[in-house]
């Protein structure tokens, strides 16, 4: 499991690049440098379904960022900026809150099985019985379109909620109006 | 949008039908090797943004992908829930699996509706992504500045 | 347990970019790295030692597989994600197109 340790020491490195670097399209390719690493940790965790979606969805995502940097623009003018008294209180929220999440993340730990060995109270019926009630080889695509099919029609209707939106407030149509009275 | 220079564009040419081939068999054999509606879907709409990237297109053009994307999008939903709404039909919950001991198992006609189900959620992946990438990038949206 | 503590670390850099950071893009990068670390937290949950992927390849093979259900929850939430991620990005371009600036203070001064 010692890869998996290096990924992971990367995948910190690279969401600290992401978040703290001054050009943004640099960090659109550190999120990347991210979204990649979680894919091959999926590998490592034998998930190959997820490791796949993983790296597509990871490539149109850079994309996506970059169709919109390129459009409006990629220097970060707030990096460089010393801390205004505005930041105060939200600082100490997040220190707060990262204190009490420890607490928690303390607690909740010890109640989970270890890595390694998962409780798998549900799982065991899904892969003792899948292929036999299903017909599928594949035990996720049994688990996501018949064991647990309405979970992915309501994936359905966000994602076309989430197209729906991305469209409606990109369109330019029905703007003009709202610009000449402003004006 | 502007296309691209003439090497982009003839990588694009070579790769971008092996891309839409390769998403096509992950989606139809998603119910018995790693991948499925999700990444076969994603992976198509990959294909036409590549081929959106590199030759570039005019509004009317983009017009068009526009409403091919949509109407593809809509089909695939609609296909889903006419899957589901087809267990009513034979007096059983709704999505429940259909002729599921059709076909032998580990080859490809067999699992029941879950291949269709693919079939239909890598419609609406693929499309709306396609969607999202025309509405994000393309030049019928163009700002003002 | 290291992996776990991982994803929570991973999850609180996210967390600090959409609470303290002012730049709006910043704001979505932090997003998409707490959606990162969640979907690993919940592959690593689902993680058994020295067992396959669920992928049945022979009718009487030994099923000594990792969970499939942490997996399958995974698989609609990232594509949910890329869909989320796309419509905040949107909004940004449509807030930089009016304002001019993707710094919420300034976005904030120029309100109104």
């Amino acid at each position: 499991m010692i890869e998996l340790y290096v990924l992971l020491v990367a995948m910190l490195a690279a969401a600290i690049v992401a978040i703290e670097v001054k050009d943004l399209l640099a960090a659109a390719v550190a999120m990347g440098i991210v979204g990649f690493s979680v894919a091959i940790a999926f590998i490592l965790v034998q998930a190959p379904d997820l490791a796949i979606v993983q790296i597509v969805v990871e490539i149109l995502a850079v994309v996506f960022f970059a169709a919109v940097l390129l459009r409006t623009t990629h220097r970060d003018s707030t990096v460089s900026r010393r801390i205004t008294p505005v930041m105060v209180f939200p600082s100490v929220v997040f220190g707060f809150f990262v204190v009490l999440f420890g607490v928690i993340v303390a607690i909740a730990l010890r109640e989970l099985p270890a890595f390694g060995s998962p409780a798998m109270r549900v799982a065991g019926e899904y892969l003792a019985i899948g292929m036999e009630q299903t017909g599928a080889a594949n035990l996720v695509a049994s688990v996501i379109l018949d064991f647990r099919a309405y979970d992915t029609l309501g994936e359905a209707v966000v994602l076309f909620t989430a197209v729906v939106g991305v469209l409606t407030v990109v369109r330019q149509l029905g703007r003009k109006e709202d610009k000449g009275r402003e004006e | 949008m502007r296309g691209m220079s003439l090497i982009v564009q003839t990588v694009a040419r070579l790769v971008a039908g092996m891309l839409f081939l390769f998403g096509c068999y992950i989606v139809l054999h998603g119910h018995l090797t790693p991948g499925g509606g999700f990444a076969g879907g994603v992976l198509i709409a990959a294909a036409y943004i590549l081929v959106s990237l590199a030759f570039g297109s005019v509004e009317n053009v983009e017009q068009h992908r526009y409403t091919f994307s949509s109407v593809f999008e809509s089909m695939g939903g609609l296909g889903f829930v006419l899957l589901g709404l087809m267990g009513y039909v034979a007096g059983l919950d709704f999505l429940n699996n259909l002729w599921a001991d059709y076909g032998t198992p580990l080859r490809l006609v067999s699992g029941g509706i879950i291949p269709l189900a693919n079939v239909a959620i890598s419609m609406k992946v693929g499309a709306g992504l396609f969607g999202i990438f025309l509405a994000l990038g393309a030049s019928r949206f163009v700002m003002k500045d | 347990m290291v992996p776990f503590l991982a994803c929570i670390v991973l999850f609180l850099f996210g967390l600090y970019a959409v609470l303290l950071k002012r730049n709006i893009i910043k704001i979505i990068i932090g997003f998409s790295i707490m959606e990162y670390a969640v979907n690993l937290f919940f592959a690593f949950a689902g993680f058994k030692r020295e067992a396959l992927a669920p992928i049945i390849t022979d009718v009487g093979m030994v099923r000594n597989f990792v969970d499939p259900l942490p997996q399958a929850l995974v698989l609609t939430s990232i594509v949910i994600a890329l869909a989320t991620t796309a419509l905040m990005l949107a909004l940004a371009m449509r807030i930089y197109e009016k304002y001019k600036t993707f710094d919420i203070a300034e976005i904030r001064r120029l309100k109104g």
